[in-house]
């Protein structure tokens, strides 16, 4: 008979453990699909195939200094809207909203860049980053204030603004910024040149991947030495014993909306001015929902998330270049679905060891 | 406005209610036992595209139904296996399930995109319940899926209130410990309905792709399965309230459709935001009534049952 036992303390091995083992299985996953969805095809396929189709995706997103930079320029907006979100999930409050934030940024630097093309760079870049911030921001903020003040599910409202955000952009891109040269299709004029974020080297790795490693740093130093990262903390583990230490859990709560918001709005002005470089539609292919497996993924700590969100982008680095050969891009979100469950069921290994009846513990 | 407009209006509302009337029956299943499940979204795309699937391979929509309740099933069940057992954070599986789901169902849809179904589920008269006036056209011109739902919902509005298993399902719900000593196995209750639940997300999922709108494309279901989960809210857990929420949904969905034939001159993408802002609206109204009343939510809802240590 197998029996659980509880954990006096996690267990140190399976803090590297289980998330190993959790990509492996989520790779394992992907292939198992991607063996029975090629099963009806006349060529036929073999596990040879299917870990040719990885080896693709692995070369793809690290085999030539392209890929590697694409990953990178994949992973910043990953890293910023993971950072995002990781702060409002410390204080448990689950904004899924930060693809809407992030299209909202995108907007506020955009509408910066489309109605005054003429400022000159020094103010126009730093107005887009301010105005990326403040959109995002307001955008986590609406739905942190009847969170704050009535207690109203913040999963869901936040969620319900991302489809609205989204509606909101296209509106735009659709009519009033459309490109007169755009050949019908739904994307504004292109950006003026001062209003483009400097890139690193030839590269398209941009000064995003900067503004993702300042805020990291700022969060690890305002979480371990400020007042406000303690109270945050305490906020998050017990709101009960924060209100009665007298801290302020609505103030907190609409603060900490906005900035989660603000930064995810900063991916998107990244976005927009470095890479599409002109408001579009589909800005985002789902950088706010993978921000949520990013930030679980590294435990809330912002170095990880920065090392994780590289990791998740060379998958979808990956998944793009292998679509060539038939393989479905869905791929890409079915793994990292999958990734999510395998670390949220390996943690329960943290807190319990298996037990055979014969007292032989195993570890885990 | 003519007599017939506001008719066909309503007719339409009850349509595009139903597969959020499923998904939120489902929802209030798991949510009665004490699971939250914030996968509803990527349950009903993958009952979408297994409906969809079996339907066009097989030629018959009630094969495609089965499908869907199967995926839906099994989807929920991984939802099951991470909450109930292994105790991991509902939320946080919840969202990893509609991540999931969203992939799945692209993937096994992808050869599917644009192919039309035979046999899609289409209204039929129900003999003189038709004809009455008002009424009939209203609710007795829908297809056998919008009629299924008619049974469901008092059905389980009767399970839940008025039988014995209802009983222990919402004992479990709100007091796991006490109901476990009652000799109710808190787990195979959980398993039982956060399983049930996803079925019914499935269905709610084959009703757009087999009734509602008979195609498959991609995320489809467009944010219905967030708002089935507000609904439960609203619904207060309620399964005849759960029906009329549901149809205020449907008509506003609707409405946004028809505006423009109403002669309406907003841009489409703000009538699409419908929707979404009533559904924050409905919930921020619904949450001060339910502080002032205390009308709340499962006691237990969210909270994992170890049995250790009761």
């Amino acid at each position: 008979m197998i029996k659980l036992e509880r954990r006096a303390a996690p267990s140190s091995v399976g803090l590297v453990l289980i998330p190993v083992t959790a990509i492996f299985l989520a790779l394992l996953t992907g292939a198992i699909f991607l063996y029975i969805n090629g099963l009806g095809s006349p060529q036929g396929i073999t596990w040879k195939k299917v870990l040719a189709v990885y080896g693709g995706m692995l070369d793809g997103a690290f085999g030539s200094t392209y890929g590697i930079s694409e990953t990178i320029v994949k992973a910043i907006p990953l890293m910023l809207c993971g950072l995002g979100v990781s702060i409002a999930f410390r204080m448990q409050l689950w904004n899924i909203g930060a693809e809407g934030q992030f299209y909202m940024g995108a907007f506020g630097a955009s509408w910066l860049a489309l109605t005054y093309p003429e400022l000159p760079v020094y103010i126009m870049l730093p107005g887009m980053v301010l105005l990326g911030l403040l959109f995002g921001g307001l955008w986590g903020l609406l739905p942190g204030i009847p969170r704050a003040y009535l207690g109203v599910n913040e999963t869901i409202t936040t969620l319900m603004l991302n489809y609205v955000a989204i509606l909101w952009v296209n509106y735009f891109v659709f009519g009033p910024w459309k490109d007169p040269q755009g050949m019908n299709f739904p994307l504004s004029k292109p950006f003026e040149p001062s209003a483009i974020l400097p890139t690193l080297g030839d590269s398209r790795v941009h000064f995003g991947l900067v503004f993702a490693i300042v805020i990291a740093i700022i969060i690890w130093f305002a979480l371990r030495h400020s007042r406000w990262g303690y109270e945050v903390t305490v906020i998050g583990q017990s709101p009960r014993a924060a209100s009665y230490a007298g801290m302020n859990i609505k103030k907190n709560i609409m603060l900490v909306m906005f900035i989660s918001g603000a930064i995810a709005g900063l991916a998107g002005m990244a976005e927009v001015s470095a890479i599409t470089q002109r408001m579009q539609q589909g800005i985002s292919p789902g950088y706010g929902y993978t921000a949520i497996i990013v930030a679980w993924l590294a435990k809330l700590n912002p170095f990880t998330i920065i090392l994780v969100s590289i990791l998740l982008g060379a998958l979808q680095v990956g998944g793009y270049s292998v679509q060539t050969s038939g393989v479905p891009a869905a791929i890409v979100s079915m793994i990292q679905g999958a990734l999510l469950f395998f670390v949220l069921g390996g943690e329960f290994f943290n807190r319990y060891r298996i037990v055979l009846k014969n007292q032989k513990k195993v570890e885990v | 406005m003519t007599q017939e407009f506001i008719i066909t209006i309503l007719a339409t509302a009850i349509t595009a209610g139903t597969p959020i009337l499923f998904a939120a029956l489902g929802e209030l299943l798991a949510e009665r036992s004490g699971i939250i499940n914030l996968g509803v979204e990527g349950m009903m795309l993958v009952g979408a595209v297994c409906g969809f699937i079996f339907a066009v391979k097989t030629g018959d929509p009630w094969l495609g139904v089965l499908a869907a309740l199967i995926g839906g099933g099994l989807m929920a069940l991984i939802h099951a296996f991470l909450t109930v057992t292994l105790q991991a954070n509902q939320v946080v599986t919840g969202l990893a399930l509609t991540i999931f789901g969203t992939g799945l169902s692209g993937f096994l849809g992808k050869p599917y995109i644009g192919i039309p179904v035979e046999n899609a589920f289409k209204p039929m008269e129900l003999g003189i319940l038709s004809e009455i006036p008002f009424i009939g056209p209203i609710f007795f011109q829908q297809d056998q899926l919008v009629y299924l739902s008619y049974v469901i919902v008092p059905l389980l509005w009767f399970l839940i209130y008025r039988t014995r298993p209802g009983l222990n399902l919402r004992a479990v719900g709100e007091n796991p410990a006490s109901a476990d000593s009652l000799g109710v196995s808190v787990y195979k209750v959980r398993y039982l309905y956060v399983t049930l639940g996803g079925m019914f997300a499935g269905l709610g999922g084959a009703y757009l792709s087999l009734a509602y709108a008979p195609t498959w494309l991609e995320n489809m279901t467009a944010g219905r399965g967030w708002i089935a989960v507000a609904l439960v809210i609203f619904a207060t857990w309620n399964p005849l309230r759960a029906m009329i929420g549901s149809y205020i949904f449907g008509g506003i969905d609707a409405f946004g459709f028809r505006a423009q034939a109403m002669g309406i001159v907003i841009p489409s993408f703000f009538l699409k935001m419908l929707p979404y802002i009533f559904t924050i609206l409905v919930l921020i109204v619904v949450t001060r009534k339910a502080m002032a009343n205390r009308i709340g939510a499962p006691a237990a809802l969210g909270l994992p049952y170890d049995r250790e240590e009761r």
